[in-house]
């Protein structure tokens, strides 16, 4: 109540300190520390920290944590503890909520029987390769744009954009028949790498991306390397490559996160069994797999982009919402 | 204005190297620009074209290909599955729209508001996107088993009846909805909270001065203030989500009885499966057109708002 008067708006954190202090001296009650309302969201702050308040907060709080944990952990959890299980023991009725034995078994089988080993080194080649590949090619070309300003550079700005206006899945048979059949050349990319590496190059967002970033870097610096005598291929690789560092990073993981995840495209494109990436592999041999086998493959599937994500969250969740603002 | 004032003779002089330095910079420009262009020429550009011309061809690669006029087209909407595959698309496109985008922004709406376990929270709605796709459809798929399944078994732990979910007409496309909402919340997620963080808290103040409850700044403050993002996601997602293929590839193949066929899964049936490559263009072609109407509002949305 006293706040309500003492002030409105941002120091609202300020008065309601003391107002606890007083409250913290009555015996029953350890000092709490109020809620933080640093950040003023939908919800008052003085309302927050009223009893009633910060009840209702907490009630919140744990029915949100819990129904996450339940919704985004549990499944994960019982796709871990699954592939330690024995056959009958999937099927029983009620389920056992830990494995009866521990055992690695179901792994080691399902690393065995469907070659995940070859799998990830295949995928481990795609990924690597297009990230290599989209670097050369879509920062030189986001260089050249931003900085270069060739004669006719909106244009074909313009045309880059437009591919993000047509999503790759509508235009994947003519663009598998290309694979297939590369014009001018008659190469026949189907089952070798290239067929992943070139077409991940054509990314319309990275060059976006890459391009807004170069656009942000002041010209001065650009002309001081060149009044240096440094030639365009200099400055690039010298000063705007060094500077350019936390984009290149969130394109790097975005690219391989891309073709990690891709099933699609490697569907169609790598149709032997020897060059599958891991998606399509698992996928291919999913019906003939006992269930903890299957089970054990997704765990050691999904252990490689779950290892990105925990090391590079920043990056990732950077490029999710420089994603957002394009525009 | 000071050239143009020069002595001619000067500017004669001057103008070679000027032009040779102009062309000079413009071929080091295409010369960095070749790679990405070569890769944007042959697989993005040439395809899109191609998409059009395949579409009133017959080819079989052997012979020339022949114009075929409208057959293409013909032989798709006189398929039987021609119009489930839409409907269903459709039906995909809605039922996703209202967990997928409904959702989401709840959950960020009352994520914003939590002062607690916030890195935990965003860490795990968003682990999901990190699978690989097909990892989470047969996690799924083996979720939906109705005899051992884990959705039947908590359904009896409450002792409700279990669902037949994949292999019934009624469940088995709500089926697919649930694990693409699940794969695909957090990034929805996560992009509202970002925009939530930048409304400013000037105008919640000023709306509670002025007595406005918790709902009303919710309608009045919150969702004006991130109506564009809402926008643009909305068209982002119906864009993405007319595309679904893989769980229905994966997880029905289409059945049963039709009731999950989609659009791009006809697509690629008619070509890998029914050995009607011009039919599955033609199929394609129209959903490109569907999808570039969107795209178009997309594009008209984001240049009207950030200009």
């Amino acid at each position: 109540m006293s706040n309500a008067t003492v002030t409105p708006g941002r120091s609202a954190d300020a008065p309601s300190s003391p107002g606890w202090d007083e409250r913290g001296g009555r015996r029953q009650r350890r000092p709490r520390k109020p809620i933080n309302t640093q950040f003023r969201t939908a919800v008052s702050p003085h309302q927050l920290n009223t009893t009633h308040g910060r009840i209702i907060y907490w009630i919140v709080l744990v029915i949100v944590v819990v129904s996450f944990t339940a919704a985004f952990v549990f499944p994960l959890y019982w796709m871990i503890t699954g592939a330690m299980k024995s056959t009958e023991e999937l099927n029983s009725i009620p389920p056992t909520f830990l494995p009866e034995h521990f055992s690695l078994d179901g792994y080691l089988q399902a690393w065995d029987l469907l070659e995940l080993g070859r799998l990830l080194g295949n995928t481990a080649l795609y990924a690597g390769g297009a990230w290599l590949l989209t670097i050369a090619f879509d920062v030189s070309a986001a260089y050249a744009l931003s900085k270069l300003r060739p004669v006719l550079g909106k244009v074909v700005l313009a045309l880059m954009l437009s591919t993000l206006m047509i999503p790759p899945l509508v235009i994947m048979l003519p663009a598998y028949l290309t694979v297939k059949d590369v014009p001018f050349f008659h190469w026949d990319l189907l089952n070798t790498p290239w067929a992943i590496w070139l077409p991940a190059a054509a990314n319309g967002f990275n060059v976006f991306l890459l391009k807004r970033f170069f656009d942000s870097i002041p010209r001065e610096l650009l002309e001081a390397a060149e009044i240096d005598g440094a030639s365009p291929g200099r400055v690039l690789w010298s000063v705007v490559i060094p500077i350019s560092r936390p984009i290149l990073g969130v394109v790097s993981i975005l690219t391989v996160v891309n073709v990690w995840r891709d099933f699609v495209w490697p569907l169609l494109v790598l149709p032997d069994s020897d060059r599958m990436s891991i998606s399509i592999g698992i996928a291919s041999l999913s019906s003939q797999m006992p269930q903890n086998v299957l089970v054990a493959s997704l765990v050691i599937a999904s252990i490689p982009t779950i290892v990105v994500f925990f090391i590079f969250q920043r990056h990732i969740m950077a490029g999710l919402t420089a994603g957002s603002l394009k525009g | 204005m000071t050239t143009a004032s020069l002595p001619v003779a000067n500017r004669r002089r001057r103008q070679p190297t000027k032009l040779r330095r102009a062309v000079r910079r413009n071929l080091t420009a295409y010369g960095f620009l070749c790679g990405a262009l070569i890769c944007f020429a042959f697989f993005s550009w040439y395809p899109m074209v191609r998409q059009v011309i395949l579409s009133f061809q017959k080819t079989n690669f052997v012979d020339a290909p022949e114009w075929v006029g409208l057959k293409n087209f013909r032989t798709v909407f006189s398929d039987p599955a021609f119009a489930p595959a839409w409907i269903n698309t459709a039906m995909f496109t809605l039922l996703a729209l209202l967990c997928g985008y409904v959702i989401p922004f709840i959950t960020a709406l009352v994520l914003n508001e939590l002062r607690h376990a916030r890195a935990y929270l965003r860490f795990v709605v968003y682990l999901p996107v990190m699978l690989p796709p097909a990892v989470g459809v047969l996690l799924f798929q083996w979720f939906y088993n109705p005899d051992y399944g884990l959705f039947n078994q908590v359904l009896g732990f409450f002792h409700l009846p279990g669902l037949q979910w994949l292999n019934s007409t009624s469940t088995a496309l709500i089926s697919l909805v649930i694990v693409s909402t699940w794969m695909n919340m957090g990034s929805g997620t996560l992009i509202y909270l970002a925009a939530l963080q930048t409304i400013p808290s000037e105008l919640y103040e000023a709306a509670e001065l002025d007595g406005a409850g918790l709902f009303k700044r919710i309608r009045h403050i919150t969702i004006p203030q991130t109506k564009l993002i809402l926008l643009v996601m909305l068209l982002l997602q119906i864009v993405a989500t007319m595309q679904v293929f893989i769980e229905p590839y994966l997880l029905t193949g289409g059945g049963p009885e039709n009731s999950t066929v989609t659009v791009v899964y006809l697509m690629y049936q008619y070509a890998f499966n029914f050995g009607s490559l011009n039919a599955g263009n033609a199929l394609g072609l129209m959903l490109m057109l569907v999808l570039m109407v969107f795209s178009a509002i997309y594009l008209r949305v984001s240049r009207d708002n950030t200009v």
